[in-house]
């Protein structure tokens, strides 16, 4: 065997993101920080090298890629188009693909073909000052090592999706060099789903956690087709200082052998019911403080609350036992914000009584 | 009733205060009131709001002293005495018996400037000189306290006494009716110029603080940012302490198998009495507890009818018996200061450690130690004043009532409370001739209807919904001390004029969500009626009702702020309450299941 090209996420952490891309360093990085996140591998970014050696080793197609106008968009779809399909129909060496089949296989544990989640992990996204977020491909409820394969190659492909050039080119970023990891992971089958940020989207207050969450697979809340239950949580005393419940009126689940996401109608007993309780919610934000704490800045997370039975009875035992991270990446938006001192000190502490009074309301 | 009589292009507004139609059964109530608390026409160009606060029920003739009395303290101390820059004082008028009131604003630049230059220097010395002044305070308060718990009522007897002549003092016992019952007045009057004194300023601290809090944490709430500031050993708790303390010597003393539930006060007592040395022990340290933490009345002090523990022993009775209980099977702890005080401190340095900058937290520090520095006399006053002076105060009313009735004038010792004060005056009058001359006092014939009709009266106006306010909704709601005081924001005044069908929307004073059974008493004399697991419904929380708070699941009230101490003690407790609803206990029955919410704010009707 050559060298491996393949990692468990639980071995690799932040440092590791130009070898296996910026979601699974992150991925990485949460189990390091102690927050389970579900068991899978990532697919070294070197095996898209590799392939793209192959593929294009003279240069001519990068470069062709290169030369593309931002404006120029049916250029961008046609070349592009063009890129996606040579690499999706691109042979894997046999050593990758061994690689790959015995990770998958280890993820099914000797069982059925396991449902797995592969993801895009390209090494230029989720820096702090541009997300890439959503540009490139996640493949949700993949079953079998050929269809993990080649769900592997169209997440390489999706580095060539019409957008991402067009996001490339528009930033003038450098096609040299572009790197893809893929994560494997194992598909879970939560209660509940959705995302949180560790501070107020709408106000920016950095003493609160908001959750937004619904039945089942979050694909169906980031992909807006349920109004979600919001959930703001404050970090320091664990109270809930707003609550809204959502109309959740599409549900997402998963077969077994059955490729991709069936999305379904919410049944009736669920659509106003919330799909979290305070003490889950709590939990939730508990675990949302901790990943903050670990990075230090504000984060965006996936979340999951574990649970086998989609009909969704309330969970058992500690939430926080049920919690798992699908995804944190740093908060762009506030971040990016300055604010002006709410207040500066005074020379004596009732000169701030004194200036509000002084004024007229 | 209509709260709004807009008509599409008209400026949304309230019913106007000549609009107010007379309540049934009650068209005299202007006879039981002063001139001076009446709407005039040019009223109905102001916005007012019912002070629900403070009188959430008609008032007797007598209480309007709770309304004119405070009022020209206040305005005295804002307008005159501190200058503030932007406020004169509060006005009040009176409506089927409900006080309705609105605050003066100073908007011209230039004489807020020249206001600010003197407020700047006074205000400033006070808040420099905080704790020393305070210090001073409670002597004064303790004096004025001494007195007039020694205010006394002439005998009038048939015969003076001897010295009055021996002694060749001069003077016979019925001026001293007169002379004794302005004295109880007049240290009433002084006892709220004290009141008010370092009040405005200390609410001053607690604003701006609020006000950073919510600039730099938009979403932090109320009650979250109270917990900061509030005290731990805060004399206001005292009282229940002392019932704790009563209920583990009732144990230790081996009389605990007197207190039970429903125990005669006077039975209980009788009974110690003869149980040798623990009975005496008992007794002992309960008279000790008494004066004076049995002060604390069952309101908020501005109504007579609100008694206090030591006039109404069933109240602490009513709580011993739980606490003699809770002793016996080990639950009953002591309150956990030094956990409450460590959970203060975390909160505090965990939002200081959010803060955008050293900037930042160097101002949060400042506006924190300033309200901490104020806090011992925003919450304490409340027991010497509303509770400790005031209860007092109406048992001296009360003994020149018995006087009245002695003499006939009156039918009842109570009835008094039916008369305003310069009413009394010439009651007082008439007996103080008609001891001299040796004829009956005219005044049963006088009195005695006017009493029977402003009963029937106030009966009648207990069914009167008021409107949240009156007359044009304002442009800008410019007062500091509407907003200090009252929490009177745009806010709350469009929360007035669309009022919600099936929500009963307040304050969230203590946070989570509880589903019970209600129990809506409308006087703190009722406090026996609660059964375990009930969610109280009242008007008013005051300190007083402690004792129940280890009965119920939740608490409701129609008024009170997120620094009531309904909401102090809610916390504590760790159950939700909802305050400042307006009218719960209009809204609710007792027995319907409603869900209270104390981090939203609201009640629910369920069935």
């Amino acid at each position: 065997m050559t060298s491996a090209i393949v990692r468990r996420l639980s071995e690799v952490g932040s440092a590791d993101k130009p070898s296996v891309g910026g979601k699974a360093a992150g991925l990485g990085e949460l189990t390091h920080a102690g927050i389970p996140v579900p068991p899978g591998f990532v697919v070294l970014a070197e095996a898209f090298g590799q392939a793209m050696d192959v593929l294009d080793r003279s240069g001519s197609l990068v470069r062709s890629v290169a030369s593309l106008s931002s404006s120029d968009v049916s250029a961008i779809a046609r070349v592009a188009a063009g890129v996606r399909e040579r690499i999706t129909a691109l042979p894997l060496p046999g050593d990758v693909v061994a690689q790959i089949t015995t990770a998958y296989e280890a993820l099914s544990r000797g069982g059925a073909a396991v449902a797995v989640a592969v993801r895009s992990s390209a090494t230029m996204e989720d820096s702090a000052t541009a997300s890439f977020a959503g540009l490139q491909d996640t493949y949700l409820a993949v079953h079998g090592a050929a269809a993990v394969l080649d769900a592997v190659r169209r997440c390489w492909a999706s580095l060539y999706n019409d957008e991402s050039v067009a996001y490339r080119r528009r930033l003038r970023l450098s096609e040299d060099g572009l790197g893809m990891g893929v994560v494997v992971q194992r598909m879970l089958r939560p209660r509940s789903a959705g995302v949180m940020f560790t501070r107020s989207p709408v106000t920016g207050d950095r003493s609160v956690v908001a959750i937004e969450g619904t039945w089942g697979l979050g694909s169906a809340l980031v992909a807006g087709e349920v109004t979600p239950d919001c959930f703001t949580v404050s970090k320091v005393t664990g109270e809930i200082t707003g609550r809204r419940i959502g109309a959740k009126l599409r549900f997402h689940s998963f077969r077994p052998n059955e490729p991709g996401i069936s999305s379904s109608a919410m049944p009736l007993a669920l659509r106003g019911r919330p799909c979290l309780t305070d003490d889950e919610a709590r939990a939730l934000a508990a675990v949302g403080r901790r990943v903050e704490e670990h990075y230090g800045v504000p984060q965006d997370i996936e979340w999951a609350l574990l649970g086998d039975d989609p009909a969704c009875p309330p969970l058992h035992g500690d939430p926080a036992d049920h919690i798992r991270l699908l995804q944190s990446r740093p908060e762009t938006v506030w971040a990016a914000r300055s604010r002006a001192p709410v207040a500066t000190p005074k020379p004596r502490a009732s000169d701030h009584v004194l200036a509000w009074l002084e004024k007229p309301l | 009733m209509d709260r709004t009589e807009g008509t599409g292009h008209e400026a949304p507004r309230f019913p106007l205060p000549s609009e107010i139609a007379d309540a049934p059964g009650a068209e005299d109530w202007r006879s039981m009131y002063p001139y001076f608390t009446r709407f005039q026409p040019e009223d109905d160009q102001r916005f007012w709001f019912y002070n629900s606060m403070h009188f959430p029920e008609p008032m007797p003739a007598f209480d309007t002293i709770t309304a004119e009395v405070p009022y020209s303290a206040i305005g005295a101390n804002t307008a005159r005495v501190f200058v503030f820059p932007t406020t004169l004082g509060i006005e009040h008028r009176i409506v089927n018996g409900r006080v309705y009131i609105t605050a003066i604003p100073v908007t011209d630049p230039s004489e807020i400037e020249r206001r600010a230059a003197i407020f700047g220097e006074r205000a400033s010395y006070y808040y420099q000189n905080w704790d020393a002044l305070y210090e001073g305070w409670k002597i004064r308060m303790r004096a004025l306290i001494d007195e007039i718990e020694s205010v006394s009522v002439p005998a009038l007897p048939e015969f003076e006494d001897a010295a009055v002549v021996m002694e060749s003092r001069g003077v016979a016992q019925n001026h001293y009716l007169r002379e004794n019952f302005h004295k109880c007045i007049d240290l009433f009057s002084k006892m709220w110029h004290h009141h008010t004194e370092m009040l405005m300023l200390g609410y001053g601290a607690y604003v701006v603080f609020f006000q950073f809090c919510r600039q730099a944490f938009p979403e932090i709430s109320d009650q979250t940012a109270a917990r900061m500031v509030a005290g731990i050993d805060v004399i206001m708790y005292r009282p229940d302490d002392e019932l704790r303390g009563l209920a583990r010597l009732a144990v230790e003393a081996g009389v605990d198998d007197l207190f039970t539930e429903g125990c005669s006060p006077a039975a209980v007592l009788a009974s110690l009495a003869e149980r040798g040395e623990g009975g005496k022990r008992w007794l002992a340290a309960f008279e000790e507890a008494r004066e004076p933490w049995f002060n604390v009345s069952t309101g908020d002090g501005f109504y007579h009818h609100h008694r206090s523990w030591a006039d109404d022993l069933t109240v602490p009775f009513t709580a011993l018996p739980r606490y003699v209980a809770q002793v016996r099977d080990g639950s009953l702890g002591a309150r956990p200061t030094e956990a409450l005080r460590a959970e203060r401190e975390r909160i505090a340095s965990e939002y200081r450690e959010l803060l955008g900058s050293d900037e930042e937290r160097a101002a949060f520090d400042q506006m924190l130690g300033l309200c901490r520095l104020v806090f011992p006399f925003v919450e304490d006053h409340k027991f010497y004043c509303e509770h400790w002076f005031t209860s007092q105060f109406f048992n001296r009313i009360r003994e020149f009532g018995a006087l009245l009735a002695r003499f006939g004038v009156l039918a009842d010792a109570e009835d008094i409370f039916q008369l305003h004060h310069t009413e009394v005056d010439q009651a007082l009058s008439d007996v103080m001739l008609a001891w001299a001359a040796g004829g009956p006092p005219l005044g049963g014939a006088h009195w005695r209807p006017i009493v029977a009709s402003r009963k029937r009266m106030l009966a009648a106006l207990k069914d009167w919904s008021p409107p949240p306010a009156l007359g044009p909704v304002p442009e800008a709601l410019n007062d500091p001390a509407v907003r200090m005081l009252w929490g009177v924001t745009q806010e709350r005044i469009q929360a007035w004029l669309s009022p919600a069908s099936d929500e009963v929307r307040g304050f969230g004073a203590s946070s989570g969500i509880v589903e019970g059974p209600a129990r809506v008493l409308m006087d703190v004399n009722q406090i026996g009626e609660i059964r375990d697991g009930e969610i109280l419904v009242c008007p008013v929380t005051a300190p007083s009702w402690a004792p129940v708070f280890g009965k119920i699941k939740a608490a409701v009230s129609d008024i009170g702020g997120s620094m009531s101490h309904a909401a102090i003690v809610a916390r504590e407790y760790g159950m939700p309450a909802v305050v400042g609803t307006g009218d719960a206990t209009k809204r609710i029955r007792t027995g319907q299941r409603i869900r209270v919410d104390g981090d939203r704010g609201t009640v629910q009707v369920i069935e």
